[in-house]
């Protein structure tokens, strides 16, 4: 009897928690919001000086900087999903996977200083320089790899992150591949399949939904990822069409700006105004990932 | 005897332990963070008061006085006229810093390229892209310039630091003021952010023909590549403690309201152009008025001894004409709720 009432309470205090903070969320950012109406969403302005402010830069990095970091992460999780369900020995499947899932496990600002120290001089010292004097004249190209080294930016932000979603995308892609019956495998491989057919053939079509939720997740992580991403960013509130150039996200510049904000003014209601864009962004992104591994991960 | 003794000895630990667990919070502007944190393992065995500081950023510490959630908040930019009188607060200086500005040139020494305000507002502005612009050429005669472009670094997070350093190019640069203006977080028309002064510094000598801004006690302690700057009277100066301490002396501190002194870009032949004074806010109407006193005790202690901790970090102490009309001011301003003075 009490035990139920303490479930059913604790169950129900998630909810209250969730919904007080959006409703908190959407309350501070009401000054914001009614300050500048539904122009906030599309203005690129972020002068706290003047006091006007918008939301289209964080808004599109945040988008950007996710998508980038996708790109780069599924064809790799993919590879490691594959090779640790079809090709590995079956001894160095598990040492592996608990590889994978210690990946993620590190903290997010372990990334961020190694994105910092290590990949930001790198990426500042060779691969930006010679991009950009290599694309220099060839129209489109030479402006998506423009301007000055700095090391951070979109694309160093972008490379974090993929490393950071790889492991969640890899883990759970693995795991949908094992829900697929083997006597499905087995009878493909009976009628002489090779196992890259199989995978084409039978894994993906019966996991394609799953997988596409494993995404989700992934992709969930990357748009509210804060610290990794505020070290490598470059932290600058315009949108510039190269992918060395410096950005923002939404997560970053709440992170940022926060401590500086006085109670009471514009910038923090627009601060939480971002916090509810991303929130509500978040919220789709997880809602629709969950409704697509539903059917899987209940079997 | 000896259980008397024993007594008498846990008695007297028992005092002193009470007499150090005088605590006192405050919270704010990071850039004198290493000072306070000195001052207060200083003045712990000296004075008996044990300074709780975290610097969470002025603007965060201007809010948790506002909310009267610490003894004392600290900022780098002075607080508005009309929220310290809002707040019943009093506010009065504890040091003054210098901000300089660091590049990262091949083959360039410290305190080799010289720069003009001006031309630092348009680099920062990004109308001078490359560092063998004609107006950097014609600064620097004998300096080879190479043809780089040149990566402004800036703060990221709001700063005390940026609020000195926008104030100074609004001071030069009558287009920065109007297109940017000065404030502790500003919409930077060119270049990348980091984050702290690490993150600036960091990123400067990461990029190549990289120029960025720093306090001066990080940019000494890190041995960076700084520059000179043209001060007010036109002669150009090096990051030193006596161009500091020159801008400092000129300060017209008898005329600044809540003692907000102007610092930036003072005259004086030697004055370096950017200088500035660090503040501390504190209620005058205090609920709890021993600890508003121990905090009040705290500072006077460091005006009396903490000026040679203050200079070994590159700090740059208040005149004693100041301290002297702060400590009245304490007497004055800050009553307890018997309406006497708690100081």
């Amino acid at each position: 009897m009490i035990f139920a009432a303490a479930a059913r309470f604790a169950g129900a205090f998630v909810l209250i928690l969730l919904g007080a903070i959006i409703v908190l969320l959407f309350l501070g950012g009401l000054g914001a919001f009614s300050r500048f109406g539904p122009i906030f969403l599309v203005s690129a302005a972020w002068d706290p000086v003047k006091e006007v402010f918008g939301a289209a830069v964080p808004i599109y990095g945040t988008v950007v900087t996710s998508i980038l970091a996708l790109i780069m992460a599924v064809p790799i999780a993919f590879g490691i999903a594959f090779y640790l369900t079809e090709l590995a020995p079956v001894w160095l499947r598990r040492p592996v996977g608990t590889a994978v899932e210690l990946l993620a496990a590190v903290p997010s600002i372990i990334y961020g200083m190694w994105g910092f120290f290590v990949i930001a001089p790198v990426m500042a010292e060779y691969i930006q320089p010679f991009f950009i004097d290599s694309f220099e004249g060839i129209p489109i190209l030479e402006d998506l790899f423009a301007g000055p080294p700095f090391g951070t930016g979109i694309l160093t932000a972008s490379l974090i992150l993929a490393v950071m979603v790889i492991p969640f995308i890899a883990a759970t892609m693995r795991d949908v591949f094992e829900t697929v019956p083997p006597v499905y495998k087995e009878s493909a491989y009976g009628v002489g399949c090779t196992t890259w057919e199989v995978m084409r053939s039978i894994v993906i079509p019966y996991t394609r939904v799953s997988v596409v939720g494993g995404i989700m997740l992934g992709l969930g992580r990357a748009l509210g990822e804060t610290m990794a991403v505020t070290f490598v960013i470059g932290n600058t509130n315009r949108i510039t069409t190269s992918l060395f150039g410096p950005g923002n996200t939404i997560a970053s510049i709440v992170a940022l700006e926060f401590p500086e904000s006085p109670a009471g003014s514009l910038k923090l209601s627009s601060l939480l105004a971002l916090g509810f864009i991303l929130f509500v962004i978040s919220f789709i992104v997880l809602a629709i990932s969950r409704l697509l591994l539903r059917p899987r991960l209940k079997t | 005897m000896r259980i008397v003794g024993m007594a008498v000895a846990i008695g007297l630990a028992v005092v002193a332990s009470g007499a150090s667990a005088q605590q006192i919070t405050g919270a704010g502007a990071t850039f004198p963070a290493p000072v306070y944190t000195k001052w207060g393992e200083a003045a712990k065995a000296a004075a008996g008061i044990e300074l709780n500081y975290q610097a969470i950023g002025s603007g965060g510490g201007q809010n948790q006085i506002l909310n009267r959630t610490v003894d004392f908040g600290a900022s780098d930019a002075p607080m508005d006229p009309a929220k310290l009188t809002e707040g019943k607060l009093l506010q009065f200086p504890t040091v003054m810093g210098a901000v300089v500005v660091i590049v990262n040139l091949p083959d360039i020494k410290a305190n080799e390229i010289k720069l003009t305000g001006e031309v630092l507002a348009d680099i920062f502005a990004g109308t001078i892209t490359k560092w063998n612009d004609p107006k950097l050429v014609a600064l620097n005669p004998g300096v080879k310039l190479p043809s780089l472009a040149i990566a402004p670094v800036h703060r990221a997070d709001g700063s005390g630091t940026t609020f000195v350093f926008t104030s100074y190019l609004s001071a030069v640069s009558p287009d920065w003021k109007s297109k940017v203006g000065a404030s502790t977080s500003v919409n930077w028309p060119a270049g990348a952010g980091a984050k702290g002064n690490d993150g600036v510094a960091a990123t400067t000598h990461n990029t190549r023909g990289g120029i960025g801004y720093v306090e001066n006690a990080y940019a000494t302690q890190n041995k960076l590549v700084t520059t000179q700057l043209r001060n007010k009277a036109g002669q150009f100066v090096e990051p030193t403690m006596a161009a500091f301490s020159a801008a400092a002396a000129s300060g017209d501190w008898a005329n600044a309201k809540n003692y907000a002194v102007n610092l930036i870009d003072q005259p004086g032949d030697k004055s370096w152009p950017i200088v500035s004074a660090t503040f501390i806010e504190l209620p005058k109407d205090p609920k709890d008025p021993a600890r508003s006193a121990a905090v009040m005790k705290f500072f006077d202690w460091a005006y009396g001894n903490g000026d040679s901790i203050a200079s070994g970090l590159e700090y740059i102490p208040l005149p004693a004409p100041v301290k002297a009309a702060v400590r009245s001011v304490w007497h004055a301003e800050i009553k307890g709720p018997d309406g006497k003075p708690v100081m």
